[in-house]
């Protein structure tokens, strides 16, 4: 018998022992019958199925706005799961007044996440609002009719029409929001409620589970159809697992630590300073809230985003089977296609890496068939550090032209030592093309990746030295 | 007036078929397909999957009662394979179980046999082998073959056109309920519910009259579910039948995307001649059009890409030529344009080509040879109220063409790796269904005593905006709130032998319908107040904002007194009103003929960045004047303009179907079809429509807008082209699409890909 998850349902609270696998999307659908939230592609790409899940912060609960297509059910023990149906008031929110307002809505299918986006995006803990958030929020939602025009003007009204700015933070903020209507009068007592729901026993551990799942945003795409029927680990019951410090030289990431955790931290936007802008491209808001740095990296994809650029800045992972520990670099953990230095009893539950110095630059690249939320055809990341115009050491990482995410050896060591002048980039480009091996798949061609492998090293160094080298250069040789 | 809907979308309350509360005992039902695009069916073995938990039965061929056949236009698609299969994704065996996951879990226990066929995935090929689909066909006017003589400049192209999904963000789904007497009620997620009655009928051997069809909306269609939708509803049809029970099927996202078809990819041959002027005096084209393995729509839409290959342009000599080819794919359909847009994209390249050739600026040879007045289609028909040059003036005056493209050449003279492109796409589409007889429509119209309205019409509300625009058009033509009107589920028992929600004209039809429904009405009204009054010339009478007003005079009854008395006096307050488009016909013999009630005109103008390193690009502003005649409802048609741009900027750039040599469809899931999302659609979007323009043919001037504004997402290939030639002004680009940023950068660098290639 598993344990029961105690959450509370936008207003109810709710004791399932229902598998801690099962979907949130499916568990609402099909045995809640709360059908406003719907399924569009169960892949968390069409944000048809968002729903708010709120967790308690210190006095306070913050809401974020996730795909409930792969998010298991065991995870909302002591969370409040808020769904559409909470956003039936007596009138309009002024999130939906302005979708009907300007025609925002057409079919109506992808309507619902949009609300909850939006929702959401009001519900940030703090900071003001602005049209670019409006598109930060509606990122994760895809909507074939309307093209977004109406959707953005929507957005524009709700700027208009909503004051959230400056009501503060936390539930200062909430209780502003309940006072427009954003959200129902009943979310001023949830953070009492969820206080008083005793937390959860751990679960068997990872050598009894069949699944242990992280973010679940690569997983459940992959095997969402036998996970509910399965033990699993919910490592997101481990909250120790979460969170970013940094001592000294290091910087100790809990590998449960979010996309948006990381871009989001002034620590690691004072080391990797465009992170957010590097973020954008690797997935939407309503993702990055769910997908982990640790799950990233264990997923083992070729073409990892975060697992590139960790690779780069030469992360050495911290592994723990729950009697002993041990520590392995990243640049070592990937052993071929989905093989890893990993037992399954282990998880990953730190990653570190040192905080680069000053005259060290870090610089991501992503090339993809669109811009923002999609896999990469290639990716790359360099860790560069210089010295009166030579590289001292150089760190360069490749995704999608190997089985594993690549760390470049030989380009890296070729370029040690050498002058920044494009004789260098040119011979690197040589060394990269002989340590890699890009295949034909539906991220693009061999071709394709090989000329990619040129143009993203070509970019590297005109992006981080743009005084000593031009892209010009590059064409006026040829 | 907003979306009668949208209240209800937003609050998550509008229902779906599969949101309906579930009858007791309903079953769940998965198909299982073919994993194979060509092959003969040795074994089926279904014993496993009989034997899951929960699983009642599982069907397959044998247990079709009546003919196992959906084909539409040809008979040549079986609901269920039989004993071979012709594409990856065909319907074989149909699982029910008690729940949904015990269904699907039981289809993968499926075991069947194929003996492997060769595979055809190319048109040409199929072409080649003599694998077509209904007659070729061809237009010509004028003489092509000894116009070339005059042409100071000819060139030759080829095109490979890509297809798209719909993807429609509600799946295909069906919900069938046993009545009693042998009658189903389904609830389809269909845009053609008389044809999914007709084809459910056939496969059970049953009267049309046994089968009902019941839709509230679709979550999406853009003509994927035209015919499309067909099959699940029978399947989900026979399920009922065979069971007695409530069946529901609803299709997961991966398993739709494999098994539905899509917009219809072509390769194509162009030839094109000019004078020095720029003049174009004859044009050649031959379409093969990649139908996949059933006929489904194809016909019909290689019959509208004819229509459309001139576009928006007259060219005296003309040839067209389109061939239907029997592919291993699944059976391409229906998709907004219908056809027409492939065959504008490749009167569009030759454009370009000549232009590129002639060292003109493509806007200009553009826009020398837009339709006028007097001018005659290819098909014969002749125009007047032609708007081509009028919407292309507007647009390049309001947005500035000029400067824009004087920004354009500063901008590139200052910049390397960043290149700016622009372009300016005309559309001409014309309204109607080709084939004649579809342009019909019924509307069931029934007054209340309390004064409020019911409108029943054969049209699918599919977020298009349908309910929204009938009820706007019957509130007008009772002189009534829009508040009394209510706009039905559309229903097989209430509006028979509807056409299909398609081709643009549904509210053109319908709404015409609607409006002779509550003319009969409204004309019963008026004779009988007319006698109740004691006036004589009943023709003065007219309702005006719930008033009955005799010339301009108030009689002091309103529209509520006026409902209840008649019916105190026995007055028919129900109508069914029939709509024939009038003046359109088509002679396939000849083919030539008066298709069309009217055309939509209209022209975009684009500008897009290129980062030429990376091969990617960002689509700057897209600006649109477009002509409506006298809209219904702005906001309705706004949304029409600008979503059905989106799709079409999709299939010109990110959208790539992905199909392997075995047939396979690699691109299955949104993680590796990638459509339009915020960010890439531009913020700088604006859409003027016409001013003071009319439309008799239209309802109350109106002119259809649903398909057309797809078609200015051509443009934006060729700016991106554009954008291209700037960084490599000597490289020989081709015409395929989509323009992927994979096709982007290796059209860029094709010397230093070479160099690469020669060092492995």
């Amino acid at each position: 018998m598993p344990a029961e998850t105690t959450f509370i349902l936008n207003h109810d609270t709710i004791s399932t022992t229902e598998s801690p696998g099962t979907l949130v999307l499916d568990y609402l659908r099909r045995k809640q019958k709360l059908v406003g939230t719907k399924e569009g592609c169960k892949e968390g790409d069409c944000g048809a199925c968002v729903v708010l899940v709120g967790e308690l912060t210190g006095a306070s609960v913050s809401y974020k706005p996730v795909t409930s297509c792969l998010m298991p059910l065991g995870e909302l023990h002591g969370k409040h799961l808020v769904t559409i149906e909470a956003l039936r008031l007596d009138q309009l929110t002024p999130v939906q007044q302005a979708i009907v307002d300007e025609g925002g809505s057409q079919c109506g299918f992808c309507t619902p996440g949009i609300v909850m986006s939006l929702t959401g995006y009001l519900l940030q803990p703090a900071g003001g609002l602005d049209d670019a958030g409006i598109k930060y929020a509606l990122g994760g939602n895809l909507c074939r009719c309307t093209g977004y025009g109406s959707l953005k003007r929507a957005g524009g009204q709700i700027l208009q029409e909503v004051d959230a700015g400056s009501a503060g933070s936390g539930q200062d903020r909430v209780s502003n929001l309940i006072a427009q209507q954003v959200v129902p009068d009943y979310f001023s007592q949830i953070p009492a409620r969820l206080r008083s729901i005793p937390p959860i026993q751990r679960g068997n551990g990872a050598a009894q589970s069949a699944y242990i799942i992280a973010g679940g945003t690569d997983l459940y795409v992959q095997r969402g159809g036998e996970i509910p029927y399965t033990e699993v680990e919910i490592l997101n019951r481990r909250q120790e697992l979460r969170g970013i410090s940094v001592e000294g030289e290091h910087v100790r990431v809990g590998a449960l630590t979010t996309f948006e955790e990381f871009a989001q931290n002034t620590d690691i936007q004072k080391i990797i300073p465009r992170i957010g802008e590097y973020m954008m491209r690797n997935a939407s808001w309503q993702i990055r809230n769910r997908a982990t740095l640790g799950g990233n990296i264990v997923n083992a994809s070729p073409i990892g985003d975060m697992t590139a650029l960790l690779l780069a800045l030469d992360t050495t992972l911290t592994l723990e089977d729950g009697l002993k520990k041990r520590n392995v670099a990243l640049r070592s953990f990937f052993k071929g296609y989905k093989q890893l230095d990993k037992t399954p009893a282990e998880v990953l539950t730190e990653i570190m890496f040192s905080v680069p110095d000053s005259g060290t630059r870090v610089h991501f690249e992503k090339v993809s068939k669109r811009k923002t939320l999609d896999i990469a055809s290639v990716n790359s990341a360099i860790r560069i550090k210089t010295a009166s115009g030579k590289i001292v050491r150089a760190d360069l990482s490749f995704g999608g032209v190997a089985p594993i995410p690549l760390f470049m050896q030989n380009t890296c060591d070729f370029l040690a030592g050498k002058q920044i002048e494009m004789k260098t980039v040119l011979a690197a480009i040589d060394v990269a093309h002989s340590e890699s091996a890009p295949i034909s798949d539906i991220r693009g061609s061999a071709d394709y990746k090989r000329l990619l492998v040129r143009q993203l090293l070509i970019a590297h160094f005109t992006t981080l030295f743009p005084d000593q080298l031009t892209v010009k250069d590059f064409y006026e040789t040829h | 007036m907003k979306h009668i809907d949208a209240a209800g979308h937003t609050r998550g309350e509008s229902q779906y078929v599969d949101d309906m509360p579930q009858p007791v005992g309903m079953l769940h039902a998965a198909v299982f397909t073919s994993p194979v695009a060509h092959g003969r069916i040795i074994s089926l073995n279904l014993e496993e999957a009989v034997r899951c938990d929960g699983v009642i039965t599982v069907l397959s061929a044998k247990d079709i009662p009546g003919e196992n056949q959906i084909g539409a236009l040809i008979p040549d698609e079986l609901l269920l394979a039989e004993h071979e299969v012709h594409f990856v994704g065909e319907p074989v065996a149909l699982v029910l179980a008690k729940s949904y996951e015990q269904a699907h879990r039981a289809v993968a226990k499926i075991q069947v046999e194929i003996d492997e066929l060769p595979v055809v995935t190319d048109p040409r090929q199929a072409f080649e082998s003599g694998a077509i689909i209904g007659p070729a066909r061809t237009f010509a006017l004028g003489d092509v073959d000894t116009a070339w003589q005059e042409c100071a400049v000819v060139v030759d192209g080829q095109c490979e056109i890509g297809g798209q999904e719909h993807l429609y963000l509600e799946t295909q789904r069906c919900r069938a309920i046993p009545l009693e007497d042998g009658v189903l009620r389904l609830y389809s997620s269909t845009q053609s519910p008389y044809a999914v009655q007709k084809a459910a009928a056939r496969v059970l051997g049953v009267a049309h009259h046994k089968i009902e069809v019941d839709v509230k909306r679709l979550g999406g269609g853009f003509g994927g579910k035209e015919d499309q939708a067909t099959a699940w509803s029978c399947l989900t049809a026979l399920a009922a039948h065979c069971t007695g029970k409530a069946v529901e099927l609803v299709l997961p996202r991966h398993q739709d995307m494999i098994c539905t078809g899509k917009r219809h990819p072509y390769s194509a041959d162009f030839r094109i001649g000019l004078n020095q002027a720029g003049k174009i005096l004859a044009y050649d084209v031959k379409h093969y059009q990649n139908a996949g393995a059933a006929a489904d729509l194809s016909p019909a839409v290689l019959e509208r890409t004819l229509f459309h290959s001139t576009n928006a342009y007259f060219i005296p000599n003309v040839r067209i030529f389109g061939a239907s080819c029997r592919t291993n794919l699944p059976p391409n359909t229906a998709f907004r344009g219908f056809g027409g847009p492939q065959g504008m994209f490749v009167i569009e390249s030759a454009i370009a080509k000549a232009a590129e050739k002639m060292n003109k600026p493509r806007e200009q040879i553009q826009r020398l040879n837009l339709l006028r007045d007097g001018d005659t289609f290819p098909y014969g028909q002749h125009l007047d109220d032609v708007r081509a040059e009028r919407t292309w003036d507007e647009a390049a005056q309001s947005f500035d063409l000029n400067k824009i493209k004087q920004a354009t050449k500063t901008y590139n003279d200052d910049h390397f790796e960043s290149k700016k492109g622009y372009a300016v796409m005309p559309i001409c589409f014309g309204i109607s269904f080709t084939a004649t007889f579809l342009n019909q429509a019924g509307a069931l119209v029934h007054v209340y005593t309390d004064g409020s309205v019911s409108v029943s019409t054969g049209g699918i509300e599919m977020g298009q905006g349908l309910v929204t625009n009938i009820a706007r058009i019957a509130a007008r033509a009772f002189g009534i709130s829009e508040k009394r009107i209510k706009v039905e589920s559309t229903n097989t028992t209430r509006v028979a032998n509807m056409s299909p929600s398609a081709a643009s004209a549904t509210t053109d039809l319908n709404g015409h319908a609607t409006i002779l429904a509550a003319g009969q009405i409204t004309d019963r009204l008026k004779s009988f107040a007319a006698n109740e009054l004691g006036l004589t010339d009943k023709s003065r009478l007219t309702i005006v904002h719930e008033k009955l007003l005799d010339g301009n005079r108030e009689t002091g009854w309103d529209w509520q007194k006026l409902v209840q008395t008649a019916y105190l006096n026995r007055i028919d307050l129900s109508a069914h009103g029939f709509y024939a488009t009038p003046g359109v016909w088509f002679d396939k013999q000849k083919e030539k003929g008066n298709p069309f009630a009217y055309h939509v005109y209209g022209a975009a103008v684009f500008e897009v960045t290129l980062d030429c390193l990376r091969g990617t690009y960002e689509i700057d502003s897209a600006k649109i004047v477009h002509d409506l005649g006298r809209p219904i409802n702005k906001l309705v048609d706004i949304g029409q303009v600008e979503g059905g741009l989106a799709q079409g900027l999709g299939w010109m750039t990110l959208e790539e179907l992905s199909f392997d040599e075995q047939g396979r469809f690699l691109s299955n899931s949104l993680a590796s079809y990638k459509v339009p999302d915020a960010y890439f659609m531009p913020d700088d979007l604006q859409v003027k429509f016409l001013q003071n323009v009319d439309n008799p043919a239209g309802p109350y001037g109106a002119k259809a807008v649903g398909e057309p504004p797809l078609m200015y997402g051509i443009g934006v290939f060729f700016a991106i082209r554009a954008a291209m030639r700037a960084f490599r002004p000597d490289s020989d680009l081709t015409f395929d699409a989509p323009m992927t940023p994979e096709r982007v950068l290796l059209g860029l660098h094709e010397q230093e890909r070479e160099v690469l290639v020669t060092k492995i």
